[in-house]
């Protein structure tokens, strides 16, 4: 029997299970847009029929860092930036997790941002979910990486003169698998978009548009949206990268004109997932690794017996 | 001095082919029933660089590199002879001959590479006066010519070797040996005449030196490695499984050697996008339920703080190798130093919680990394094993049986899932994690590992409650800080009972004494060892264990002594203040011998030091710094 009879238990996942209980106490301000992704997340679960002892969910530091307190499930609340290194080991030590990572425009764009391109470029089949309200929000409302042109804050005064990144076409140059737009108020979408992220064999990227009413004032709500899949203004494929490519432009520079375009932008299926090709090359053993240190009857070898020879 | 050893040295350019041929050497005089110590020297260069290695071969284990040397064998910098115009740097080839003049002694053996060096060149640089002075028997031999006429050039090496055994009436047998199991094919042909011809043209050669080649033979069978092989090793053994890095000297060679074989022992390997991501790893794959390891180098170090950090407070086991090159900054990448010390201590933010241990020998290089993994599962807390350029590099031999234990994959307190079943958990059904005071009155609170059912907790870098989640209650603080802190308490018993990791030596009783941690021990040894033939009292005590700081074993040796010399590589003589902060006392007691050139102790350094400190001189040599005694 498996140490881990969690995975893949067959049974009927209720969202309720996913929520902690009475334990942590509300940090988020009211009409926050991270409830939405907590709202989106939970509802996911039961679709993709993963109970909580099976996911692991990896945050950065941030209000959006803060996912976890929220979300019952095993947690990982990591340090600035760098929920991914964090997750993409967790993953490949068990392949069987199902490995969510999660973070703010400032944790996974700025001081991540090396992580979030070399996880995508990898392809770690894991999930990530990026709280994009184009602020700093825990540290009280200072410039973020999608902060528009021109944004005022304390500690940009004379407005940036920065352009923001560019988080979805960054992502699809630098390789990730699964690119999408959604935001907190499009529930159904951002829901469907979660579980097809999940069930997605590759490093699937979420920008999750949420607005910060606190520090945000000319706070955008993000609608009216349009879903590009819905509309028929934009036909496009997106196995394509070429077409694809061009979408993202289209959505990044449309949505600081005040126009949002939120669905899926980028998927490919054909590429295995970065511990799919570690296997393939014999640098991952068949069996998840954590597997081993229950199983009373795995050999451990010793150096002495194999690595020695060479010294003698 | 032409006692009974050899000390070769093998000098050439970097890229030349140095390392493997004195490594050759070495595992030969092993072979032979000698125990052997290498100590290398190298430039911060890819090609070309004046480099070289020393062998010391005795009949007893060697401790130390020794002092100077009676043998060389300099070969030339092939690179320096770059056609290209810009990249030429007039006499550099002869570099590997004359920079080498300081330390050969009375009486050595100079051989060279004729085929290379310029007869007329090699008149301008006073070899003549040199060897005139010194006694030396200088022995010029167209190694190249020899090797060329067997295929190519590179094999000047093995023609070097075959010279130096006729010259030192050694068998060629071992080196036959080794070139059969190394090579194959016209290689092996061409190797085996050549090292053949060199040795006939040597062996016509009248040569009448005093060196005495040591017979020996070894009870056991025996093995030759490096501290970073030793560190792997003990890694692999005591069950790691994961390592992760990003390169950086002289950590690289560790990575290098568990990424070449950890997938062969089912196990997982990444080289990633830069250090933070490096331990950041390791701390994934051990929350996830994998005994995980990670490491660096001074500056690669420094951005794993915060990753360390992480680790203390969310008690998650991992293990970091910090392999110390002289610094600030990146300071001198291939040249050995002891001053990351207070870096490896007290880098991140908080009071901490963490182990430090430093190995000072290849053999302890492979005990104390198991000691390393093992408090760390234990304990859950952060344990590194600190070393440096010296030992990383360094070849000695030991008895192979020193491997022979069984390796322990257990990954401490990790529950079950039956006793997850049976443990704590909050009314919301959150596993309790971090309980104030575990069931069994230890301070570790048993963990669960993802996947595993009904043990879902959240791991945070807050301060945090018993089931995880983030809590600013004063009480709650205190409880988990102190049981966090108290570990140490409990480690500190736990390895006195045990695992001692520290080391005598000498007469009990002794009037002084010699403190000395990491790898300028074996030095200080044989220095300790010299003073008392020359009629001094003095004795030494090897401390490994940085953290928790070994305070009665100190104390008694200290009360025990006179006065103590502090010997360290480093400028501000960290171990002398972590000693006396530790123990809070001793300051007047201890003074320091202080080194910082790039280049570590050698046993008469020692002596010197120690002499002038006792009579109260100054010290004669510029390349020490002597510190006195807090109040002297
Ligand atoms: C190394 C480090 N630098 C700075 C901080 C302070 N800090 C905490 S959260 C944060 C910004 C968070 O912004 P974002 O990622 O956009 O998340 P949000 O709070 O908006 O969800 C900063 C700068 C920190 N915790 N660690
Ligand atoms: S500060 Fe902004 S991002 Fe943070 S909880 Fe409040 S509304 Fe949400």
């Amino acid at each position: 029997m498996s140490a881990f009879s969690a995975i893949n238990e067959e049974r009927e996942i209720e969202r309720d299970e996913f929520t902690p209980g009475i334990e942590p106490q509300a940090t988020w301000c009211p009409g926050c847009g991270d409830f939405g992704v907590l709202k989106a997340l939970k509802q996911a679960m039961p679709e993709v029929g993963k109970n909580p002892d099976e996911v692991a969910l990896f945050t950065g530091i941030g209000c959006s860092g803060k996912l976890n307190s929220y979300f019952n499930s095993y947690g990982f609340h990591t340090i600035h930036g760098r929920s991914l290194p964090v997750a993409r080991a967790a993953k490949l030590a068990n392949p069987n997790l199902e490995v969510i990572a999660a973070g703010g425009d400032g944790d996974g764009y700025g001081i991540g941002g090396n992580h979030t391109i070399h996880t995508a470029r990898e392809n770690h089949d894991i999930t990530y979910i990026v709280f994009n309200n184009e602020i700093f929000g825990l540290t009280k409302g200072q410039t973020s990486p999608t902060s528009p042109k021109g944004h005022k804050s304390k500690t940009q005064p004379h407005g940036s003169a920065k352009s923001p990144i560019r988080p979805l076409s960054q992502q699809l140059n630098a390789g990730a698998t699964y690119i999408a737009r959604t935001a907190a108020v499009n529930p159904n979408q951002a829901k469907e978009i979660i579980a097809e992220a999940i069930e997605h064999d590759g490093f699937a990227h979420i920008d999750f548009l949420t607005q910060c009413p606190t520090w945000n004032k000319d706070a955008k709500h993000y609608v009216p949206y349009t879903d590009v899949q819905q509309s028929d203004e934009f036909d496009f494929d997106v196995s394509d990268r070429a077409e694809a490519a061009e979408m993202m432009r289209k959505t990044e520079e449309r949505l600081y004109e005040g126009e949002v375009l939120t669905g899926r932008m980028y998927i490919e299926d054909e590429r295995p997932s970065y511990g799919e090709e570690k296997r393939q090359i014999g640098e991952m053993p068949e069996e998840p690794l954590a597997e081993r240190y229950f199983d009373e009857d795995a050999e451990w070898e010793r150096t002495y017996d194999n690595l020695l020879e060479h010294h003698k | 001095m032409t006692d009974n050893e050899l000390i070769w040295r093998i000098a050439g350019g970097s890229g030349d082919g140095i390392d493997s041929t004195s490594q050759n050497f070495a595992k030969a005089l092993m072979w032979s029933g000698l125990n052997v110590f290498t100590h290398r020297h190298y430039p911060s260069r890819i090609r070309g660089g004046h480099t070289y290695v020393e062998v010391r071969a005795k009949d007893e284990p060697v401790q130390s590199r020794g002092d100077g040397y009676n043998f060389l064998l300099a070969l030339g910098d092939s690179f320096a002879r770059n056609p290209q115009e810009e990249a030429y740097y007039g006499k550099e080839e002869l570099k590997p001959l004359y920079e080498n003049f300081d330390d050969l002694r009375e009486g050595g053996v100079l051989l060279y590479d004729e085929g290379l060096l310029d007869e007329e060149d090699v008149d301008e640089i006073g070899l003549e006066e040199a060897a005139e002075e010194n006694n030396w028997h200088v022995v010029p031999m167209d190694l190249r010519g020899i090797a060329k006429e067997h295929g190519r050039e590179i094999m000047r090496n093995t023609a070097g070797i075959g010279a130096t055994a006729a010259i030192l009436d050694i068998s060629t047998d071992e080196f036959e040996k080794l070139i059969k199991q190394n090579m194959s094919g016209d290689m092996q042909e061409a190797n085996l005449n050549v090292l053949h011809d060199a040795y006939e043209a040597a062996s016509e050669l009248d040569i009448d030196h005093d060196i005495e080649v040591p017979e020996g033979s070894h009870d056991e069978e025996q093995v030759i490695l490096s501290g970073s092989n030793a560190i792997s090793y003990g890694a692999i053994d005591e069950g790691c499984r994961f390592i992760s890095g990003y390169p950086m000297t002289p950590w690289t060679d560790v990575f290098t050697i568990m990424s070449q074989h950890l997938p062969s022992f089912g196990g997982i390997s990444e080289q990633v996008e830069d250090e933070i991501a490096a331990a950041a790893l390791a701390l994934g794959a051990s929350h996830a339920g994998v005994k995980a390891m990670s490491g660096s180098s001074g500056g690669g170090f420094a951005l794993m703080s915060e990753p360390l950090g992480l680790a203390e407070m969310t008690e998650t086991p991992i293990v970091l190798v910090e392999a110390m090159r002289a610094g600030p900054s990146t300071g001198m990448p291939t040249k050995p130093e002891q001053a990351d010390l207070e870096h490896v201590l007290y880098t991140s933010q908080g009071d901490s919680a963490r182990v430090v241990f430093a190995p000072a020998n290849i053999r302890e290089c492979y005990t104390q990394t198991r000691s390393a993994f093992r408090i760390a599962y234990e304990y859950q807390i952060p344990a590194i094993v600190i070393y440096d350029q010296k030992i990383q590099g360094e070849l000695r031999n030991l008895p192979a049986s020193h491997f022979d234990e069984e390796p322990n994959a257990d990954p401490g307190s990790v529950l079950t899932e039956e006793e997850i079943q049976d443990a704590a958990h909050h009314s919301s059904g959150k596993f309790q994690r971090f309980l104030h005071e575990p069931e069994d009155g230890s301070n570790v609170s048993p963990r669960s590992v993802p996947g595993q059912k009904d043990g879902r907790f959240l791991a945070t870098g807050n301060e945090h409650n018993p089931s995880g989640h983030i809590s600013e209650d004063p009480e709650n603080r205190i409880a988990q800080m102190n049981r966090r802190l108290n570990k140490l308490d409990d480690i500190r018993a736990d390895l006195d009972e045990n695992t001692s990791h520290q080391t005598y030596h000498g007469p009990d009783e002794a009037d002084y004494g010699i403190l000395v941690w990491g790898s300028q021990q074996g030095t200080v040894f044989e220095a300790v060892d010299r003073l008392n033939e020359n009629g001094h009292s003095v004795k030494a005590l090897g401390v490994s264990d940085m953290a928790p700081y070994p305070k009665e074993e100190v104390s008694e040796w200290l009360e025990s002594v006179d006065e103590a010399l502090v010997v360290e590589m480093n400028a501000t003589a960290q171990f002398r203040g972590l000693t006396q902060k530790e123990l809070g006392k001793y300051g007047d007691k201890m003074s320091s011998l202080l080194k910082y050139n790039g280049n570590p102790f050698e046993p008469a350094e020692i002596v010197d030091g120690f002499e002038s400190s006792i009579d109260g001189e100054e010290l004669a040599a510029s390349n020490m710094k002597y510190v006195p005694a807090a109040g002297d």
